[in-house]
């Protein structure tokens, strides 16, 4: 095999695999809309669907010793970090099996194990701890990075600013993720905040930031990779806004009077996976065939999920006050 | 109905998108559904064939309630998700008030809700109206007869009435250091002691204060507790043989009488028994640790009182003997202690050696229960069949219903009486 | 004698000396020496590596300590003033309260936050909160207070090894009292409450600035014959219960004095806990003294009026006992 070639075929597995992650996670999901609307799932659920291609595209550029911090439409960062889809959905149906013993739920997805530090659903109150994550493993003289996920509806709080600074500051190894889908539930960025290219702001406290077609997983993957390639070599943070959207609404349901209509087409047209699908099929790495093998996989690995969760013991009431505080000996 | 948001239990059902016979694909909309907050488009997860609709437009019904049947199209084999999920049928009439159940009391609405709001429930008001009705003015009663105090109630503090209990002294009898003010524990340690004072001459108090002191108390127990009585003969031939043959080996001044056997038979029940064992304060049972066995001793000039005898339960016979002398001793004396005229947890009156065959007493508040034994005489009893002549001892209890019922005293009875049975465990 | 700000920076630097996990971070903790000077000398002996000088970003820097103590240290925060406190306490209360129970037990979070709190230094209304009552609302957190030398000295090293967040509020008007050390003095522990000064009469509660106000009061009290006893709780969450309800079980009479206001305070905490499980051991109603519910004023007259004092201390004790 030619060099040319094996680079090629390492491209195309490359590239299989985001396909794989982001079918995975679109799936996942609307899978979840339907047990949400059987009533299996309760609570908030915020869905990631139309953004899958950020997940998919950041967390393949971390390794198993770095940490990630998320937000609470974390579904897809937490399948795209490796927890298991067992875990993830257990949780969801608030059952001991889940990955977080059915005390969080949705929106608070743990694995201390994978270092997920899981869903935050105060806005902006995940990135202080990603800061000192990073913090920790600098004075610690461990070579990791901290990705911290969060929407642009944080930009506007002012622990967005606060950490920024102190992580350019302090020269720390944070990878700021901003997934812009415009609009902090029902606002829109424009009418949110005064200057909306965020990636702008960002740069204002000393880091290198710059935008990214969130929609495109290639670009992701490629601005991921060199972020944290950078951030490695020379420990400072680095900010990237992935320029994205979702599909559905804010929370499971809502009445989208906010936008239109049309606007949710035109940006379905940019819908990440066919965008993918597209690309490799040109580029004679993706069949039909193939397409399909990835469905049948990610269905199988669903259902299993739905069983296990059905069949998920609960955990006892009188449980009820553990992990209040640690149990000492 | 599908679930739309956290908070949502129920949908009211807006718009049809479609009506029987049409083909719905998955993700099509197929209606619209008011949550309370905002109006959403309900989605379809199969594809197939509406065949019935089951949910009218305007109809309110709970979270997973079907609203409609699809079959499944050319091709598909899945039906609708909450199909199988039979959920309450749909409310689409107006709500009609359902005609009274044979105990629910007669109403109108307006009284209804007064009582509602009052916290009044109307199955326990007496209705004077036309057919038993109850009416406003006895919902109005039955709040007034609520809210009532009982008359003269002290101003106490929580402790000072515990420790009075402790004491044996009396609330009634107790007045604060200042007027108006509350009664402290201070009152309380100030009344024993004066009463302790008193003590050594009660023997030569007039018999006229001790009338009216155990009339009081007497008065007291008949009106706040609510007796039954209960009784049974027990045949005490084994334990007379087994005292018999005791007392033949045994110095005079240890000898034994029935009485001793009785007492422990008492105290043993009376520790299995812990609704009988205790005391009744702030309306409500305090049961005992320990056994503290009060026992009546008729007074020569007139007059009645219970030392007690401490831990009984855990006294041999001979043990009890003593302290049954010693206990009369102090009470025809009048050295009695201050744990005689309080600590008692159950009072025993023998009245045998006044020849009656039994006896119902009062109880002895805060007590709960009292037993009595009545002579022991020799009658003829059926033993095995066979008639014979056995000496029996009519043995009864009053009880305190707030704290026990009847199964409980005669369990207590009866072990009274099995206890009896083998005396030389005893 | 020492003074109660060299007990803790004495605790300080042993838990830096001891544990090179631990650091302390805050604003002008290092170059400054602390606000109130408790970390003088430390940047110098121990780096800026471990004495870290922080932006005024509150939410950030107590955010970090979280996310540090998640990432194996053990890290001191110092909040300058207890006021300062709200505006971090989105990290206390959503994440370091509660990451515990929401991961299902993964994730602990061993952090210190130190903070001043207390008035009577007419610091007037925004400077002179005493919220040590709110945090104990929350469960997941431990709040201590420590109010005498010892405490000083020996809580902090105690706090640095729970696995759990432990505030630690320190009373502004303390840090200049000065009291016998023993040399040896080392950690204490955080789990009960102490009697300062036994008695027979009436129980005074108190804690943290609180505490010296008891004592003096007591001493007036013996005075006039009323023997009173001192119980220093500590540790306000958790509560030690059985001390406060043993010592009841022995006065039959209770005074909280606590500088919180008193509208769902901690004193109605206590005073709920009584009536709940020692109800018929109290001889008297249970009495209150607790700070005029009002922002704290600047005039010291004013001041003085609105905070509980020895007077006031007194003449609850004396109704109490009757």
């Amino acid at each position: 095999m030619s060099r040319r070639q094996a680079a090629q075929n390492a491209r195309a597995k490359h590239r299989t695999e985001l396909l794989r992650q982001m079918i995975r996670i679109r799936r996942f999901e609307e899978r979840c809309v339907e047990l949400y609307s059987a009533a299996r799932i309760r609570g908030f659920m915020h869905l990631y669907i139309g953004e899958e291609a950020v997940a998919a595209g950041i967390l393949q550029a971390v390794g198993a010793g770095d940490a990630v911090v998320s937000t609470y439409r974390e579904h897809g960062h937490a399948l795209a970090r490796g927890l298991p889809m067992d875990a993830v959905l257990a949780e969801m149906y608030g059952r001991t099996t889940g990955c977080s013993r059915g005390r969080g739920g949705s929106m608070h997805l743990f694995d201390a194990s994978r270092r997920f530090y899981g869903g935050n659903a105060i806005v902006g109150g995940g990135l202080p701890v990603a800061v000192g994550l990073a913090l920790a493993d600098a004075m610690r003289g461990r070579p990791q990075v901290t990705v911290c996920l969060f929407g642009d509806g944080a930009v506007a709080e002012g622990e967005f600013h606060e950490c920024l600074n102190l992580a350019a500051l302090w020269r720390l190894p944070v990878l700021f993720c901003c997934e812009n889908n415009l609009y902090a539930m029902g606002t829109r960025l424009d009418r949110a905040q005064a200057e909306v290219d965020l990636a702008v702001r960002a740069a204002s406290y000393g880091m290198q930031a710059r935008a990214v077609d969130g929609m495109d997983v290639l670009a992701v993957a490629e601005a991921a990779d060199q972020a944290v390639e950078k951030i490695r070599t020379e420990p400072r943070p680095q900010f990237l806004e992935l320029r994205t959207y979702r599909f559905r609404a804010h929370s499971m349901y809502d009445p989208d009077r906010y936008r239109d209509k049309s606007e949710i087409e035109r940006w379905k047209e940019a819908d990440p996976i066919p965008r993918l699908k597209h690309r490799m099929t040109e580029d004679g790495e993706l069949t039909g065939r193939r397409a399909a093998a990835i469905e049948a996989d990610v269905d199988r690995e669903i259902n299993a999920a739905i069983e296990a969760a059905e069949a998920g013991p609960l955990e006892p009431v009188e449980d009820l006050t553990r992990f209040v505080y640690s149990e000492r000996p | 109905m599908p679930a739309l948001g956290a908070d949502m239990t129920e949908g009211t059902v807006l718009e049809w998108l479609v009506k029987a016979g049409d083909t719905v694909r998955k993700g099509d909309i197929v209606a619209v559904v008011d949550t309370d907050k905002a109006a959403i488009e309900v989605e379809c997860f199969t594809s197939g064939t509406v065949s019935a609709v089951l949910v009218p437009v305007g109809s309110r019904v709970p979270v997973g309630t079907p609203l409609a049947v699809l079959a499944a199209g050319p091709g598909m084999t899945e039906v609708g998700p909450t199909q199988d999920e039979r959920g309450p049928a749909p409310e689409t009439v107006p709500h009609v008030e359902p005609g009274p159940p044979a105990e629910v009391r007669l109403a109108t609405p307006p009284t209804r809700k007064f009582a509602a709001e009052s916290g009044v429930d109307l199955t326990t008001v007496h209705g004077s109206g036309r057919d038993g009705r109850v009416t406003h003015a006895d919902v109005a009663r039955a709040i007034a007869a609520r809210t009532s105090l009982p008359a003269g109630r002290v101003r106490i503090s929580p402790y000072a009435r515990k420790l009075a209990t402790e004491l044996g002294v009396a609330v009634s009898s107790l007045s604060p250091t200042q007027a108006r003010r509350a009664i402290h524990a201070r009152d309380v340690r100030a009344a024993a002691q004066r009463r302790a004072e008193r003590a050594p001459v009660r023997h030569s108090q007039d018999a006229e204060a001790m009338r009216r002191a155990i009339g009081a108390l007497m008065a007291r127990a008949k009106r706040e507790i609510p007796h039954y009585y209960l009784s049974t003969t027990i045949d005490l031939h084994t334990a007379v043989e087994w005292l018999r043959e005791h007392n033949l080996h045994v110095p005079i001044p240890e000898r034994l009488l029935p009485a001793a056997l009785l007492l422990k038979a008492t105290a043993l029940a009376a520790r299995r028994a812990p609704q009988l064992n205790g005391h009744w304060v702030d309306d409500s049972f305090r049961p005992a640790d320990s056994v503290h066995l009060g026992t009546a001793v008729a007074l020569r000039g007139g007059g009645l009182l219970t030392p007690v005898i401490l831990d009984a339960a855990d006294r041999s016979a001979s043990e009890l003997m003593a302290e049954l002398r010693a206990a009369v001793t102090r009470a025809r004396t009048g050295a009695l202690r201050s744990t005689d005229l309080t600590a008692g947890t159950i009072t025993v009156t023998n009245l045998g050696d006044n020849g009656v065959e039994s006896v119902h007493g009062v109880i002895y508040p805060p007590q709960v229960a009292l037993v009595g034994f009545g002579a022991i005489t020799s009658r003829p009893w059926a033993v095995d069949g066979l008639l014979g002549v056995r000496p029996l001892v009519t043995a009864t209890l009053s009880a305190d219903h707030r704290a026990s019922d009847g199964a409980t005293g005669a369990r207590f009875l009866s072990r009274i009486a099995a206890l009896l049975q083998q005396p030389e465990e005893l | 004698m020492t003074t109660y700000r060299e007990a803790l920076r004495a605790g300080l630097r042993d838990a830096l000396e001891h544990d090179e996990r631990t650091f302390l971070m805050g604003e002008d903790v290092g170059r400054y020496g602390g606000c109130f000077a408790v970390s003088l000398g430390l940047l110098e002996e121990f780096g800026p590596d471990r004495v870290r000088d922080t932006p005024l970003s509150e939410s950030a820097f107590v955010g970090a300590g979280i996310g540090a103590a998640l990432g194996g240290m053990r890290p001191i925060v110092e909040i300058m003033t207890v006021n300062f406190s709200l505006l971090a306490l989105d990290q206390i209360l959503n994440n370091a309260a509660t990451l515990l129970h929401m991961s299902g037990g993964q994730l602990n979070v061993p952090l210190v936050i130190r903070m001043t709190t207390g008035a009577g230094r007419q610091l007037a209304a925004q400077h002179s909160h005493s919220l040590e009552g709110w945090y104990a609302h929350i469960p997941g957190l431990r709040i201590v207070a420590p109010a005498t030398m010892e405490d000083a000295r020996g809580m902090l090293w105690t706090a640095v090894q729970d696995p759990d967040p432990v505030l630690l509020f320190e009373h502004g008007t303390l840090y200049n009292v000065s009291g016998e050390l023993a040399p040896d003095a080392g950690a204490v522990d955080i789990d009960h409450a102490v009697i300062r000064r036994p008695g027979t009469d009436v129980t005074l509660i108190a804690y943290g600035g609180t505490l010296r106000t008891a004592l003096d009061a007591a001493g007036e009290l013996a005075d006039s014959g009323v023997d009173a006893e001192v119980l220093d709780l500590r540790t306000l969450r958790p509560l030690d219960e059985p001390a406060i309800l043993d010592s009841i079980a022995r006065t039959h009479r209770l005074v909280v004095v606590d500088e919180g206001w008193r509208s769902g305070s901690l004193s109605a905490e206590i005073a709920a806990r009584v009536a709940e499980k020692a109800l018929y051991e109290l001889d008297a109603p249970i009495e209150r003294v607790c700070t005029a519910e009002v922002p704290i004023p600047y005039a010291q007259q004013l001041e003085h009026a609105a905070l509980p004092q020895q007077a006031d201390v007194v003449a609850a004790a004396r109704r109490a006992v009757g």
